[in-house]
Order: structure tokens, then C-alpha cells, then sequence
């Protein structure tokens, strides 16, 4: 379902085999665990690591298992539910992150990839897709929130959920949702790994990292449930670092 | 130290230029930032005053907080925080204030000091020297809450905002202006950039706009960064109607 290994100072999570990576409870567990595993290796590892989230084949995720959920509410309720602490995960995450966009990312997919800090994308095929208005499903709210706080450009935000446009790489990139567009999926790899070794050494404290990303979203960090340090807890962070 | 030492103020026409004099980093330790308070206090009770420049002499627009100040204390946990509540009533200072503002940002801008140019209605910066920089995610120092809401309020393209925080980019007057963080880029040296911010400053006074106006729709335009440091600044009577 997923895997996790470390090159140097970079963590690559690798949502394996040539299928949809439908995010199930099954594959939501999994990629917490191996999250939990990175941020526990990042606190031996010391400052300067960095995690990149890459897909095989196709799909980077074709979103919640809405298929395993069929008609019923309390399945889909539960998958929504399920997600929002792995967004959590990826928003508290003691280091950079990156997503390596290998292949289509719709809805919880999406959302999977808009919760990393940075986005790298093939340019040759495969869409970004909010597909929720197309299908008829209301935005949960955490969806919502993460939307709002990532995709600020003027129209983009409309474009995406209100029109469900699907988004090759170039158009996300012109829309500031793409940070750089791959001629395939080797190649955006290859460029999320670079860019995460870059961001690894400048050599962050992790915990400072995280912090600074949480006053950036407060709004998104509050929708999954992330409590921000008081301003209290920050003074003695500063002094205890003196 | 007296004001006069730290910043100068003249009138050039209805602008209040206060300029922050010496060739120094322009640190904000308790004092600067009183004495650049006093100067704030004195345009607002000034009854000809149409619009306020803050510029600096030397290399630095404001290097940031006085971190050597700081450590040198016996709580330098103290002394953060007696800066963070300065600064944070200088900004209620300038959310406030019934005259237009505009931040000239002749040389770097970094962390605090960045965020004090922020705070300004406008800001033009020297094109050929200097960055806007905010250095904390690599001097390891947590962003407190008003900090993060300056920034999410004049930096709302959250791309930029990422660079600029997360990533600790240091940014040219160019890229600045690209991205939106900054209205003007200005060629020549540290009096052009002074000239520019002059003549844009009397432009804004020469719309002869209501002061009490100005405020009022200055606090509403950023309500959740006034609501935040209305209670540490702003409060001085303001000049009475003629």
C-alpha cells in the first residue's frame, strides 16, 4: 500500500502499485503510520530533513474509497473522518514536505497533495480534480478550509471547486497551486527529491519548521483539529533556546 | 539613549518623514521602538499632517528585533516578549493612524523589521540593494500570533507567504513587487527610494481624506490583525476637529 525509506536526510513515501491509491482506511492507516515513523526518525535524526510523497503508476490518489463507500453515509462520513487526522499528520509535520504529483490527484487525493508544503507535478499527463461538485457531494468543512488557506489566486479557488476544472500542471502552476511541472514522472521524482535535499540543508529545527507553517494556516491547522502553541509557550521556547 | 539619537522626524510639505538615523542595523530593542512610538504620537497630534514616511539611513531598513539585547538580559525570555509588546503597539499605532503611510525601505528588511515595513499602507524599496527577509525559520525563533496574522493580512497569496516565511527566501525589491508583497521598486540610492516614498506619501495626503476615515477604514480593511493589537496600541486621542 505504501512504502517508506530515507535517502540521506530525505524520507520518500511511496504510495505503491499501478492503482488508484483510493485513500481507504486500510491505505489512510498505512500512510500514518509511515508518517509517524519519519517525524519519530526526524527527532534523532536532528535539524534538516525533508519528506517527499510520491505515487506509482497512474494515480497519485483518485481520492476517498467512495467505491468501498457506495450509497452509504455513515461508510463516506467515516472515510472523511479518517482523513482529517492524517491532514494533521502532514500540517504538524517536524519538517519540509513535498508531493511529488505522479499522476491524477482528485478530491481526498488532491487534498493530499495541497496538505504538503510544496507540489511538484508531471506536465505530460494527469489532472488535479476537485471532483465534488461534479459527483454531487458537499465539501467537508477541514476540505473546505485547507482549499481556502492554499489557493489564494484570484478565480483559482472558484475554478476548482465551484467549476470542478481539471487542472493539468501548467494551469496549476499559472494558478500558484504547482510549484514546478515535470516532463514525467521520473523526472518529478527526481525534482521533488532535489528540492527536498535543498530544503534539508538549511538545516531547520523541526519543531520551529512546524510552528512557523501553523501561524501560516492557523485556519486550516484549527479545521483538523492542530492546537497552535500560546504565545506563552513560545516566549519560554525562545529563552530556552539562549 | 535620547529620541533625537534613534530617529529623526521633518516635514517635507504634509508628509512626516521620521527616518531612522546612524548607520546601524536599526534593531528594535524597547527604546527604538518607544522613539519611533513618540514620533507616530506626534503626527497624529499634529493637525497639518497629511501622510507618514518611515525610512532609515544606512545599509538596513530595521534588521530585526535586539536579540544581543535580548540574551544579555537576566530573562531573556523577558525581553522578547517586553519587544514583541512594543512592536505590537506600534502597529496598533499605525492601524490607527488618521493619515495614509508608507513604508521606504532603503536597505534590508528582516524578521521584525520586515514586518514593521508590512505594517505600512504602502511600501516602495530600493531596487539595486537590500532584501526583504524573513530570517526566523533559520535563526530558529517561533512566529507569535499578531506576527503571523501581520503576515497572512499583507502577504495573502499564500505562495508567497510560504516563500517568504517557510522558506526564509531572501527577496529582492523586484520579486517583491512580482509577487505583491511590495508596491514599488526604486531605482538609485538610499535618498531616491526617500524621494519616492515622499512623493507617493503626497500623493495619498493630497487626496485630502477625512483622518478619522482613514483610520476607521484602515482597522476594517484588516480587522483580524487590528482586533489582535488594538489592546497594546492606537489609543491616543486623536487630533480634534477643526
Amino acid at each position: 500500500m505504501c512504502t517508506l525509506e530515507q535517502r540521506g536526510r530525505v524520507f520518500v513515501l511511496t504510495l505503491t502499485g499501478d492503482d488508484e491509491h483510493r485513500l481507504s482506511h486500510a491505505l489512510i492507516a498505512s500512510i500514518r503510520s509511515s508518517v509517524a515513523s519519519v517525524a519519530a526518525a526526524a527527532a534523532s535524526a536532528g535539524p534538516g530533513t525533508a519528506l517527499v510523497t510520491v505515487g506509482e503508476g497512474r494515480f497519485f490518489s483518485n481520492g476517498l474509497d467512495n467505491i468501498w463507500a457506495g450509497t452509504s453515509r455513515e461508510r463516506l462520513q467515516g472515510l472523511v473522518d479518517a482523513l482529517s487526522p492524517l491532514a494533521a499528520d502532514l500540517f504538524a509535520l517536524p519538517m519540509p514536505t513535498i508531493a511529488a504529483i505522479t499522476g491524477h490527484a482528485a478530491a481526498g487525493g488532491f487534498l493530499l497533495a495541497l496538505c504538503h508544503d510544496y507540489r511538484i507535478m508531471r506536465g505530460d499527463r494527469g489532472v488535479l480534480y476537485m471532483s465534488e461538485v461534479d459527483i454531487g457531494l458537499p465539501l467537508p468543512p477541514y476540505f473546505v478550509s485547507v482549499l481556502r488557506s492554499k489557493i489564494t489566486a484570484a478565480n483559482a479557488l472558484r475554478d476548482v471547486t465551484l467549476r470542478g476544472r481539471k487542472l493539468k500542471a501548467a494551469e496549476a502552476k499559472e494558478m500558484g497551486i504547482v510549484d514546478a511541472v515535470c516532463p514525467g514522472p521520473a523526472e518529478t521524482a527526481a525534482e521533488a527529491i532535489k528540492l527536498a535535499e535543498q530544503l534539508a540543508a538549511r538545516k531547520w529545527d523541526g519543531n520551529v519548521y512546524a510552528s512557523i507553517r501553523m501561524s501560516i494556516f492557523p485556519e486550516a491547522c484549527r479545521s483538523i483539529g492542530i492546537v497552535e502553541e500560546s504565545d506563552e509557550e513560545k516566549r519560554k521556547h525562545f529563552a530556552s533556546r539562549l | 539613549m535620547a529620541n533625537g539619537d534613534l530617529c529623526s522626524v521633518v516635514k517635507r510639505g504634509r508628509v512626516h518623514l521620521i527616518t531612522l538615523t546612524g548607520a546601524g542595523e536599526h534593531r528594535l530593542n524597547p527604546t527604538l521602538l518607544s522613539a519611533i512610538r513618540s514620533a507616530v504620537a506626534a503626527v497624529r497630534a499634529s493637525p497639518g499632517a497629511g501622510a507618514l514616511v518611515l525610512a532609515a539611513q544606512g545599509k538596513f531598513f530595521c534588521n530585526g528585533y535586539d536579540l544581543a539585547w535580548a540574551r544579555a538580559g537576566a530573562s531573556p525570555a523577558d525581553r522578547i516578549a517586553a519587544m514583541r509588546a512594543a512592536l505590537r503597539g506600534l502597529v496598533a499605532d499605525l492601524l490607527a493612524l488618521p493619515v495614509p503611510t508608507v513604508a521606504a525601505v532603503t536597505g534590508h528588511a528582516a524578521a521584525a523589521g520586515c514586518g514593521l515595513a508590512l505594517a505600512h499602507d504602502a511600501v516602495v524599496m530600493r531596487a539595486s540593494r537590500g532584501f526583504l527577509y524573513m530570517g526566523e525559520v533559520d535563526a530558529r525563533i517561533k512566529i507569535v500570533d499578531f506576527f503571523g496574522e501581520l503576515i497572512r493580512q499583507k502577504v495573502p497569496d499564500a505562495v508567497a507567504r510560504r516563500d517568504l516565511v517557510m522558506k526564509g527566501e531572501k527577496m529582492t525589491a523586484a520579486e517583491a513587487v512580482r509577487r505583491g508583497i511590495v508596491d514599488k521598486a526604486v531605482d538609485g540610492g538610499v535618498g531616491d527610494v526617500v524621494d519616492a516614498a515622499v512623493a507617493m506619501a503626497e500623493g495619498l495626503a493630497a487626496r485630502g481624506w477625512n483622518g478619522e476615515t482613514v483610520a476607521e477604514i484602515r482597522k476594517a480593511a484588516w480587522p483580524d490583525l487590528w482586533r489582535k493589537v488594538k489592546d497594546h496600541g492606537g489609543e491616543a486621542p486623536a487630533r480634534p476637529r477643526l
